[in-house]
């Protein structure tokens, strides 16, 4: 059986938490905490509630998530 | 941290590392169009307990059932259900059995009847690159020279590998340190010595690298629904050569009667 590393899924963002962190629904239907990755945080992409995002997880803590794109 | 095993250890994993073989081979006998994977399951499970040892898979972070079933566009994971084998489908599977504490992990990609010879060449394409990258798990050469022989020898033929599902570890955990990619750079990653063993287990799609998980949580398979092969071995790292701890031998004998 094969390993599994992070996995990419579409979300939506739901509420703005502060200090970058979100909590976004995931298409099926998972809510997880996301924080925005660093490098969408250095070139200053700003991310508001109603937001289609793109987000990075481990399959071993899927309460988590990491943004890595918001959708235009 | 990456434990190494004593002798003894892996020959332990060999024993349940060939036992996957025969049971893959059993089930190779039943691959034909009109079979259910259930059924190939059931066969499988049967095939594991008569001989003393325990599914690797059934329970292993919830997974149901003792086979990995993936047909055409799924990768890898996917849950044995009614779903019946039609002709010029292809059929990975993949096995693991746990035995005196120790698992074995291996997984063959099998035509059901007359598939096309794109995805023939597909099935061998990714069963030499996987051969490939036993070559290079010797002593002395690094994670990254095996991900990059099986890099090295998929891509010119602009098949998609996938990324997000790497082989590993075996002992007595079914998933151990090292991640074992399936791509790299060469002379990158952890140093190979003796002791270690590990699963390296090509996913070679036709179309493009990019994955989806299906709803059941587990399933996991092509984005543009093109076929995928996968095939798996569990080797021990040695000095001149990669001692490959599990066979297809069996499920040859079978295939070419």
């Amino acid at each position: 059986m094969a390993k599994q590393q992070a996995i990419e899924q579409d979300g939506v963002v739901l509420e703005s938490l502060g200090n970058a962190m979100f909590r976004v629904e995931l298409e099926n239907g998972h809510v997880i905490t996301a924080h925005i990755s660093g490098k969408m945080r250095m070139h200053y992409i700003k991310i508001l509630p109603g937001d289609k995002v793109k987000i990075e997880m481990s399959v071993y803590d899927l309460t988590k998530g990491r943004i890595i794109y918001r959708y235009k | 941290m990456i434990y190494l095993k004593t002798e003894e250890e892996i020959q332990l994993i060999k024993k349940s590392s060939l036992l996957v073989g025969k049971t893959l081979a059993e089930v190779a006998r039943h691959i034909k169009p009109g079979v259910t994977t259930l059924e190939l399951d059931g066969i499988a499970e049967t095939c594991i307990r008569d001989h003393g040892a325990k599914p690797g898979f059934k329970g292993y972070r919830g997974f149901p059932a003792t086979l990995c079933v993936s047909v055409n566009e799924n990768v890898v994971h996917g849950i044995p259900d009614n779903r019946r084998l039609q002709d010029g489908d292809i059929v990975s599977i993949d096995c693991g059995v746990l035995m005196d504490e120790y698992y074995g992990d291996s997984a063959f990609t099998f035509a059901v009847g007359n598939v096309k010879p794109e995805v023939l060449v597909l099935m061998k394409t990714t069963r030499e690159a996987l051969y490939k990258g036993i070559e290079q798990a010797i002593v002395g050469k690094r994670i990254g020279d095996i991900g990059n022989a099986i890099q090295q020898h998929v891509s010119p033929m602009g098949y998609g590998i996938v990324r997000e599902l790497i082989g590993h570890g075996v002992g007595k955990h079914l998933h151990e340190s090292p991640d074992v990619p399936n791509y790299g750079k060469k002379g990158q990653g952890v140093l190979l010595t003796e002791g270690m063993v590990i699963a390296i287990e090509p996913m070679i799609n036709l179309g493009k690298r990019h994955i989806v998980q299906e709803k059941d949580g587990w399933t996991i398979r092509t984005l543009d629904r093109k076929p995928s092969a996968h095939y798996e071995h569990t080797i021990a790292i040695r000095k001149d050569n990669a001692e490959v701890l599990s066979s297809f031998e069996e499920i040859d004998i079978v295939l070419n009667n």
